[in-house]
């Protein structure tokens, strides 16, 4: 097994190696640390390589601006593999051993409960690019992904007005799906929507035979009423899962799939011309216009050295969260992640859709929701968006536990949790 | 209007400048509705196009469908778009002229959403139902039996009245029957119910549903019942069917997946950890043929199945000749060697092709479905691959029980020391079994580079799974191989609707652990000498 270990770190070792080429020799003795917690194996590294390449390229270009407070920043990447309690181990080798000042990693929210505690213990500052569940609000924690009220609730309600009333909610079986799949039968049901008129189906991570599941789901939308699947499937699970419909011949047209797991790098692995039409929402799609857009995409791809690479909603995340987290920096004018923590509510930073995003006190930021039906060339075309930026809610309002709840890291409340009805904080950190 | 509005919302200059001339009022008012960026509008102006008549609608309506009719920016020209270098091949829709070759941001796609598409489906079928050839005038039809429209039942009439193809004639009959289970006359509803009979398609069940709850006559209502009951129960026998097909085919990859570790494991008792790797390294096998030919996915699968069969021997082999050898009769330190080279072998394609998974084309006639009535069809790459499992089975049991190899396999297996004696060179027969159950495994990964995700963890999601299947089937068995793969594939599929994908994968372990404690040696002991021992 030591070898096994051994290749593993060999292996690591050469991956940061290849992207830290060129930071290394800015490597001075004085440096900020930023350490980047995100799978570059097993199942999840379809998603979280990227991210781990779009930190390299911020930090990267943060450094030819010149560093932070008059120092140059250090990435350093570690692999947790997909494997959930490895997560939490390297979040403690990063801020215990190699004294990052913040940290920018995680996707399943599985990962991110494993390594709370460990922000929490060692208080350091955790930022988390991914759409999820919502119902957290840690003190050491920024969410810049979408919390429910920012992705899935909208998304439903573009449905609804397109006529759908059976609804499929299909998803990966842990934490994410499960929660976003209560918070939106609470909804759905509050609509009006009938409980046979709810099919809810939950697959393990990677599965790959799809067949009786989107036979299923055939069955179910053939009963004559509108109906539209709502996908919280994670990770690789979702090429298969895409290849059953187009070959079952599930057209958009019939029973529409809208993803909120699904963006422009997981299709980039399928052909998408049978799957023309299905929707996804995100906050960010590579085919919005907007100069920002623009000038991201260009210094991405000529970062990875491939024109042919496309950006996503998490990168995009991570773009909004990597500014901040340097605009807090400025503002407290240290690296301390107390400080910096207080710093960053309110902090806004350009958006790529063409606006700006605000830090809220929630520890969750504004942003716009987008709506995209899938292209024949692997991108997503805008077909509806909101009119404004939506602020993100920590505690959803369709949830009975946590209708009560709100969440504000400032003083003098400095709670995550605090019952409005009880008017008491419930003293746990997140 | 729509000047109106946008002189009122001063909408951004794109959205109202773009005004195309085609030199056809009708056609100019479609497309002003069309090039609106409203979706309500748009689909507005799909019917209004399909009922301008114009000899280029149809072309039209495909081509918005497709994403070939496009927009030139500069020229506010439609045009025909075709992939080319650098950019699109364009050319002016209704003069014809070649405008030469323009990049990709200079040709704006008219972009569509969902209802556009359900309308310019419809406006098509409008459009082919009367359509010279019968194949599109019945597909037509069907078409609009899936989505019944009371405003079509004018033109289904018109149409019947003309019809002679008889197949059409059919179709027709039951569109019409359908919209008459509406009708005012209690006679004409019963009739209809009548006609109905015998077809399964969803939308008639519904049609019939709605009769047997709302309907005011009680004889019409019985009738409908009636016939739901018999949909009800050719419906369930299909699902049966297909719930039998979705087991099979599981079952079938399960199969493939294990035959190779029922030689090395089965046959010659090594516990090889690294099987789900050799797999693997059959996908990617089939990968980097793809890349090397990438305009002819069917031949390069087809080349794919001996090359991954020869990789796979090949690694296999080596492994037996560099470690296992060494190891035999030493199970637990096999399992770790095994194990070891196993984690060696995804690091080394995480390393050499990418730590992402890699896209495998599906060849052609792999993908689509065989719809045999309108509630059962069977998807063609599971079909495929079904059919594969049972030919490499077949293979493999000749070159077992009727080869000079497979006989030397056999004897060393039973009994190496006699085997030995009459002159059988034992060590080179066990390099060979092992390069041949490895070489199977390749094969199998060329199947699966079909089905999944072809990374670097593909293996692993399959070795438990396959020792599962060799253990339950029996050690040493083939044909317990093959009724394990299946019989499992099978009671998979029938619990998953009832319990769940992750709770039927639970019940079916639980089985398997209680049914070895009853039967040891699985399905099919072996009754041979060297079972015994």
């Amino acid at each position: 097994m030591a070898f096994a270990a051994k290749i593993r770190q060999l292996s690591l070792v050469m991956a940061a190696a290849g992207g830290l080429a060129l930071s290394l020799t800015a490597q001075a003795e004085d440096t900020i640390k930023v350490g980047v917690l995100h799978s570059l194996s097993g199942t999840m590294a379809i998603s979280e390589t990227t991210l781990k390449d779009t930190m390299l390229m911020l930090i990267d270009e943060q450094n030819k601006k010149g560093g932070l407070l008059g120092k140059k920043l250090e990435a350093v990447v570690v692999d947790p593999a997909s494997n959930w309690p490895l997560f939490a181990e390297k979040a403690r080798e990063l801020i215990a051993k190699d004294k990052v000042s913040a940290v920018f990693g995680c996707w399943t929210s599985v990962s991110r409960k494993s390594v709370l505690p460990v922000f929490e213990e060692l208080d350091s500052l955790l930022f988390y690019p991914v759409q999820y569940e919502g119902e957290e609000s840690s003190k050491n924690v920024f969410y810049t992904g979408a919390a429910p009220n920012q992705q899935a609730i909208p998304a439903v309600d573009y449905l609804m007005d397109k006529g759908v009333t059976r609804w499929v909610l299909a998803g990966t079986d842990y934490v994410y799906p499960r929660t976003t799949n209560k918070i939106l039968e609470a909804y759905l049901k509050a609509k009006g929507v009938a409980a046979e008129d709810i099919l809810i189906n939950y697959t393990p991570f990677g599965h790959s035979d799809w067949q009786s599941i989107v036979a299923d789901i055939k069955k179910f939308g053939s009963a004559g009423k509108k109906t539209a699947v709502v996908s919280t499937i994670n990770g690789d699970a979702n090429v298969p899962f895409y290849k059953e419909l187009g070959n079952q011949g599930i057209a958009a047209t019939d029973i529409p799939v809208v993803a909120f797991s699904v963006g422009e790098e997981e299709l980039s692995g399928i052909d998408t011309k049978p799957l023309v039409g299905h929707l996804a929402a995100w906050n960010y799609f590579m085919s919005v216009d907007a100069p920002a857009n623009d000038e991201f995409i260009e210094a991405w791809q000529s970062f990875i050295g491939n024109d042919k690479r496309v950006s996503n909603d998490p990168m995009e995340a991570h773009y909004i969260g990597f500014n901040m987290w340097v605009k807090a920096v400025e503002k407290a004018g240290t690296t301390d992640p107390d400080k910096v923590g207080e710093a960053l509510i309110g902090v806004a930073v350009p958006n790529l859709t063409g606006g700006y995003s605000a830090m809220m006190p929630n520890h969750h930021i504004t942003k716009p929701v987008l709506i995209g039906e899938i292209q024949d060339d692997g991108q997503f075309q805008v077909v509806w968006k909101t009119s404004g930026l939506v602020a993100g809610d920590a505690w959803s309002d369709f949830l009975p536990g946590s209708k009560d709840l709100i969440s504000d890291w400032r003083a003098p409340l400095s709670c995550g949790n605090y019952n409005v009805k009880t008017a008491k904080c419930s003293g746990q950190n997140f | 209007m729509r000047l109106v509005l946008c002189l009122i919302l001063l909408l951004p200059g794109l959205l109202c400048a773009a005004e195309v001339e085609t030199g056809d009022a009708g056609l100019d008012a479609a497309f002003a509705q069309i090039m609106d960026s409203d979706f309500e509008l748009k689909a507005q102006g799909i019917d209004a196009l399909a009922a301008t008549g114009h000899p280029k609608a149809e072309a039209l309506l495909n081509g918005l469908f497709d994403g070939n009719l496009r927009l030139h920016r500069k020229t506010d020209r439609l045009v025909w778009a075709v992939d080319a270098d650098g950019g699109y091949a364009i050319t002016d829709v209704f003069s014809g002229e070649d405008l030469g070759i323009e990049s990709s941001r200079k040709v704006r796609k008219l972009p569509i959403n969902n209802e556009v598409r359900v309308r310019i489906q419809a406006a098509l079928a409008a459009l082919d139902l009367n359509s010279p050839e019968a194949t599109r005038r019945l597909a037509a039809v069907e078409s609009m039996l899936t989505r019944p429209d009371p405003a079509e039942t004018a033109g289904l009439k018109a149409r019947l009245a003309v019809e002679t193809d008889p197949a059409v004639r059919a179709a027709l009959e039951i569109a019409l029957a359908v919209v008459r289970l509406g009708d005012a006359d209690a006679e004409q509803r019963l009739d209809a119910i009548a006609a109905l009979h015998g077809r399964l398609e969803p939308a008639v069940r519904n049609a019939l549903q709605r009769v047997a709850d709302a309907d005011r006559e009680d004889a019409v209502r019985a009738a409908a019942s009636a016939e739901l009951v018999r949909i009800d129960r050719e419906n369930e026998r299909n699902a049966m069917l297909e719930t039998l097909f979705f087991g099979l085919s599981a079952g079938s990859v399960l199969v493939l997946a294990a035959i190779g570790l029922a030689i090395t494991f089965g046959v010659m008792g090594v516990i090889n950890m690294a099987h789900g790797e050799l797999i693997m390294l059959g996908a990617y096998t089939t990968y980097l043929i793809q890349q090397a030919m990438p305009t002819l996915p069917g031949l390069s699968l087809a080349l794919a199945i001996p090359a991954a069969f020869i990789v796979s021997g090949l690694v296999g082999i080596a492994i037996e000749r560099g470690v296992i050898r060494f190891l035999y009769g030493r199970a637990l330190e096999t399992l770790l060697a095994t194990f070891g080279i196993s984690l060696v072998l995804q690091q080394l394609v995480r390393t050499l092709i990418s730590p992402q998974n890699v896209p495998v084309e599906n060849p052609e006639f792999m993908s689509g479905l065989w719809q045999i009535n309108p509630v059962l069809s069977l998807t063609y790459n599971r079909l495929y691959i079904f059919l594969f499992s049972l030919v490499v089975f077949a293979a493999l049991f000749v070159v077992l029980k009727k080869t000079r190899l497979g006989l030397e396999v056999r004897a060393v297996a039973q009994n190496r020391a006699m085997a030995r004696a009459m002159g059988v060179r034992s060590e080179r027969v066990d390099a060979l079994t092992f390069g041949l159950g490895s070489g199977i495994a390749g094969v199998a990964g060329v199947a699966l580079s079909q089905l999944t995700n072809v990374g670097p963890n593909l293996g692993q999601s399959y070795i438990v799974d396959s020792f599962m299947v060799v253990v339950f089937g029996g050690v040493g068995n083939l044909w317990g191989t093959l009724v394990a793969g299946l019989s499992l594939g099978v009671a998979n599929k029938v619990l998953e609707p009832w319990s769940g994908a992750v709770l039927a994968k639970i019940l079916v372990l639980v089985f398997i652990i209680l049914f070895i404690q009853k039967r040891p040696r699985g399905l099919f002991p072996q009754k041979d000498r060297a079972a015994e021992v």
